[in-house]
């Protein structure tokens, strides 16, 4: 059994890369994830909102977050989700992984 | 183990699963409001907003799918996928399925026989209802705690106790049936009317007894079976109200009792009649002191302990005492609940027959572990390649698993038609020892431990060579090209063999000691001689019982002499009261030269036979002192009595009884005055085995007298109408039954009144007093020659491979010179080092387990050593002859062909 994969537009692996990133900062509920997201890349990366929770579900069927229910500020019951340890340790690796990639292409596109 | 982790979150997902839906519709409605919120605080109208938000969100049923999908279709997709490979693996080596399959089918097949056999027996509850409120009663006696209750007593427990709904008597009746074409005699019963209403059986036609049928001066009424009702009366819609005669008592039938009503304890079993046992005519049935053979049955009130329940009774009956101080001064019952009854001292044995099955099913899984080790070796190219290829090791483990549990699946499904066919077979060999024996079957709860052990033994005997294998290093295999020695998996087959040594030496050691204790209870001397002896029931004419004691005399002397010229007879008695390993019958009783202790409660007993002279050729009981019974000793002589040898010792210590007088209660007489009848002792006879081979000398009750069948009281004398029981012993050359059936056939052409039945060999009688031993031999000793064999074959296995991976080193030592007797001596030494650690490990988990076993064993200690040297020695010889075979081909290897593998 592999790992689960993404299929989103983005580089394979890329969302659930950013959802761990972002949940370095702290315990979020999916909005605020999105939100972040959108901020954080100057509002150039927009996620597709409703693939953020097949790719959530996923994440936390691998392990690498956890999800709980907690009170939004609006006082509205949501669920609020952190990294795991093993989270952490993927996260590392995607990185890394992505910063070879990404690398390659910049070379191989003259953009070194 | 990530893996294990995702199934274990999958699994959670699966059992909460609507609830985990309605959860994430939740998390995105709060996503999809706050997306609306933010749009309305930037200036849309709420309405637009909230269809802007779902536009933007996508279908939200769709995202739910998708969920849906991640958790649990990938997974069903993965499991499918190896279930498909893992069946084309197996079909493409088919010797080795088969020999998997079949290995396992044996160990699963034979603990699904066992656990059905336990099911049955243990664990389902009685076909009663309220089963767990019914209790069964006795009346403790000195030398019984299941003594039997006197009725008066009975009926003052009845109406003193707070603790029970209800309770019922039931004892033995006399069934035999006239008027209704042949006479015959037919199992019968006395009960209460509140017998069959505490069982929860209700007639199928007609009515249970009433208060008004069950006390004395009642019309007389019975119940029949169903079989009786078809056989008899031809299943009539209007048997009710009819007519039949029992006993010589015409009675009228209130009801049919449905043939599912079955119950077999001490006491009881189910019957053909059942009478009022309130309604009996003897009155000296209702005196105080009279103990008639009679248990009870009790329906404990919802939520009364069993605990509650012996309180309150010693409350009554500590009532009871001081009212009647006389016959009841320390008055005590015994309540153990019906099923304890019923199942008795089988508990133990077949708790360790489930144990001793659970092993050899163990032997059975390390077998097939070691089959799928060796197996591995070959396959280790192509786990390599697809390794190579991306598989994850977790999901190489789960593919492995998932063909060790198809395995295992394959195995159950054949070995419930080895069960099946197990249980028959078992319940065939010792039919008796086994109560609810017609309880016994495959039914759901059996198939679901059958499901759960095939599953259980596949993940058991796969997981080992799953992770080894998956764990290999690629490099190294596909390098190698599949011939390596894995070191550490030689260790893993080692550990293997050594486990399955152990495991068999522990059923060895089990068998080993249940031999011993059947070879200690056959050397039992039963003080008579059981060959060539037939035991069988006469009920004369019912009639007989009205006629004087006089011409009762005179048929029972003709009755003899009748018998006596039937051909091929040596030997022959009539006998009555306590029956040899049968029944018992006791009298209370004091010596001359002691004064009779003040209350009858506290005389002591002894069990009393009512014999003829011959009785002692018969049974081949030796005369010590004295003389036995003559003809002359009848109805006008000196009453005389012949005691054992055990009542001399303990009641005339250092004294010649011979000629002293016993004097034994004389029930007789009215209820008001204790007489006693003073017997003069004539003789000493050898002491004989009442209670069966096993529990004789356990039982505080030894003294046995001896009374001349025509001295018989006359009140008594007449209860030879009820039936009496015939002893007689044949010429050598006849065998049993045909001797019974010439003796039957003169009897009846003498008198066709008569009902001549229920023979029985004495020797059949003395192997039914172990018959629980001989069924723990049978099952044992099956069960430790099938570990005995599935180990001889792990270890041949195991070595024949290590053999085979070392030809080349075995090429190069012989190649370097040495000889043949090195090369066996080599191969040799590593089987007998895996052998004599298992037998260490066995010895400590034997001197660990046996003990569970000690109630099952006799003349024998749990660690008996003899048996410990015995089996040690035959496991390793046994072990050595499977190590020698392979050990043997190493002998031969030829060097040149070995060398040139490399």
């Amino acid at each position: 059994m592999g790992t689960e994969k993404s299929k989103s537009d983005l580089l394979p692996g890329t969302l659930d890369m950013l959802v761990l990133k972002t949940l370095t900062r702290g315990h979020f509920h999916g909005y605020a994830i999105a939100q972040l997201i959108q901020q954080l890349s100057d509002d150039l990366l927009r996620v597709e909102e409703g693939s953020l929770y097949p790719a959530l579900q996923r994440l936390e069927l691998n392990g690498w977050i956890e999800g709980e229910w907690g009170t939004s500020a609006n006082n509205r019951r949501a669920r609020f989700y952190k990294l795991t340890p093993d989270g952490r340790k993927h996260l590392t690796e995607e990185s890394a992984r992505y910063r070879q990639v990404t690398g390659a292409v910049a070379r191989i596109m003259g953009f070194a | 183990m990530r893996s294990w982790k995702r199934l274990w979150l999958r699994l959670r997902y699966l059992a909460q699963h609507s609830q985990r839906q309605r959860l994430l519709w939740e998390e995105m409605d709060f996503h999809i409001e706050s997306m609306t919120q933010d749009l309305v605080r930037e200036g849309m109208p709420e309405r637009e907003a909230h269809a802007a938000a779902h536009r933007k969100f996508g279908n939200m049923t769709r995202k739910s799918e998708e969920v849906h999908t991640i958790w649990i279709a990938q997974w069903v997709d993965d499991a499918s996928q190896d279930l498909r490979y893992a069946l084309r693996m197996l079909a493409k080596s088919p010797g080795f399925t088969a020999v998997a399959v079949l290995t396992l089918a044996l160990g699963i097949g034979a603990n699904t026989a066992i656990f059905s056999v336990v099911n049955g027996v243990l664990i389902s509850p009685l076909p009663f209802r309220n089963a767990d409120r019914i209790v069964s009663m006795f009346q403790e006696m000195p030398d019984f705690p299941e003594g039997s209750i006197s009725y008066p007593n009975f009926l003052d427990w009845q109406r003193d106790n707070r603790s029970f709904e209800s309770m019922a008597a039931y004892r033995w009746a006399n069934g035999t049936i006239t008027g209704v074409g042949q006479p015959e005699n037919l199992p019968a019963r006395c009960i209460s009317a509140t017998f069959f209403p505490i069982l929860g059986v209700n007639p199928i036609l007609g009515r249970n007894f009433n208060a008004t049928d069950d006390r004395r001066g009642a019309d007389p009424s019975v119940l029949i079976s169903e079989g009786l009702w078809q056989r008899k009366f031809g299943s009539d819609p209007n048997v009710v109200g009819k007519r039949l005669v029992v006993g010589g008592t015409g009675r009228t039938i209130v009801g049919v009792i449905p043939a599912s009503f079955r119950l077999k304890i001490w006491n009881f079993r189910t019957a053909d009649l059942y009478l009022p046992i309130g309604e009996e005519h003897d009155e000296r049935f209702f005196k105080r002191d009279a103990h008639w053979g009679m248990d009870a049955l009790a329906l404990m009130k919802p939520g009364v302990t069993l605990d509650q329940a012996r309180k309150d009774m010693a409350r009554v009956n500590a009532g009871l005492a001081a009212a009647y101080p006389d016959v009841n001064a320390g008055l005590k019952s015994t309540i153990i609940t019906l099923k304890d009854e019923i199942v008795g001292e089988m508990r133990p044995v077949l708790l360790v027959l489930l144990g001793a099955i659970g092993f050899v099913l163990m032997i059975a899984c390390v077998n097939v572990a070691n089959l799928l080790l060796a197996r591995s070796t070959s396959r280790q190219r192509e786990f390599a390649i697809r390794v190579a290829l991306g598989a994850g090791r977790a999901r190489m483990t789960m593919q492995l698993l998932t063909e060790s549990v198809v395995l295992a699946v394959l195995g159950g499904g054949l070995g419930l038609v080895i069960a099946k066919w197990g249980i028959a077979a078992a319940l065939a060999v010792v039919p008796r020892a086994l109560p609810r024996a017609e309880e016994i079957g495959l039914d759901g709860r059996v198939l679901l431990f059958t499901f759960a052990v095939s599953i259980l033994a596949g993940i058991l005997f796969g997981l080992a060579p799953a992770l080894k294998s998956a764990s290999r290093n690629i490099g190294e295999s596909l390098k190698d090209g599949g011939r390596s020695i894995s070191g550490s998996r030689s260790r893993t087959q080692a550990t293997f063999v050594i486990g399955e040594m152990a495991m068999a030496f522990v059923l060895l050691i089990g068998a080993g000691l249940m031999i011993r204790t059947l070879l200690e209870l056959w050397r039992v001397d039963p003080g008579f001689n059981p060959h060539h002896v037939v035991s069988f029931g006469i009920n004369p004419a019912p009639m007989l019982a009205e006629q004087s004691p006089d011409s009762i005399r005179a048929f029972l002397r003709q009755l003899r002499s009748s018998m006596r010229s039937v051909p091929g007879t040596e030997y022959v008695s009539l006998e009555w009261g306590a029956q040899l390993m049968q029944s018992d019958s006791e009298t209370g009783f004091w010596v001359e030269g002691q004064t009779p202790p003040a209350r009858q409660a506290d005389l002591p007993l002894t069990l009393e036979y009512l014999v003829e002279p011959e009785y002692l050729q018969v049974m081949r009981i030796p005369l010590l002192r004295g003389r036995f019974f003559t003809d002359a000793d009848d109805e006008h002589s000196t009453p005389v009595v012949v005691i054992d040898s055990a009542f001399a010792q303990k009641y005339f210590a250092g004294e010649d009884p011979v000629g002293k007088d016993v004097n034994i209660l004389d029930y007789d007489t009215d209820a008001s005055r204790r007489s006693f009848l003073p017997l003069q002792v004539v003789g000493v006879v050898g002491h004989v085995n009442q209670f069966g081979l096993a529990d004789d000398a356990k039982s505080s009750l030894q003294a046995q007298i001896y009374l001349p069948f025509l001295q018989t009281p006359e009140m008594r004398v007449k209860s030879v109408a009820l039936g009496i029981s015939v002893f007689a012993r044949y010429r050598p050359s006849l065998n049993a039954e045909s001797f019974f059936q010439t003796m039957r056939k003169q009897l009846l052409a003498n008198n066709g009144d008569m009902i001549v039945s229920d023979d029985e060999s004495e020797e059949e009688v003395v192997a039914r007093s172990i018959a629980s031993q001989r069924f723990s031999v049978t099952l044992l000793g099956t069960f430790a020659a099938l570990a005995l064999l599935l180990a001889s074959v792990g270890i041949y296995g195991v070595l024949s491979y290590l053999v085979g991976q070392r030809t080349q080193e075995i090429g190069v030592r012989m190649a370097l010179g040495a000889r043949h007797f090195d090369v066996l001596r080599l191969v040799l030494a590593d089987g007998a080092r895996m052998m004599l650690m298992g037998i260490a490990i066995g010895v400590l988990a034997a001197l660990g387990l046996t003990r569970w076993m000690a109630s099952m064993l006799f003349g024998v200690t749990p660690t008996d050593p003899l048996t410990f040297a015995v089996v040690a020695v035959v496991l390793c010889g046994i072990g050595l002859c499977a190590c020698y075979v392979p050990a043997h081909r190493a002998m031969h290897v030829d060097p040149i062909l070995a060398l040139r593998h490399e």
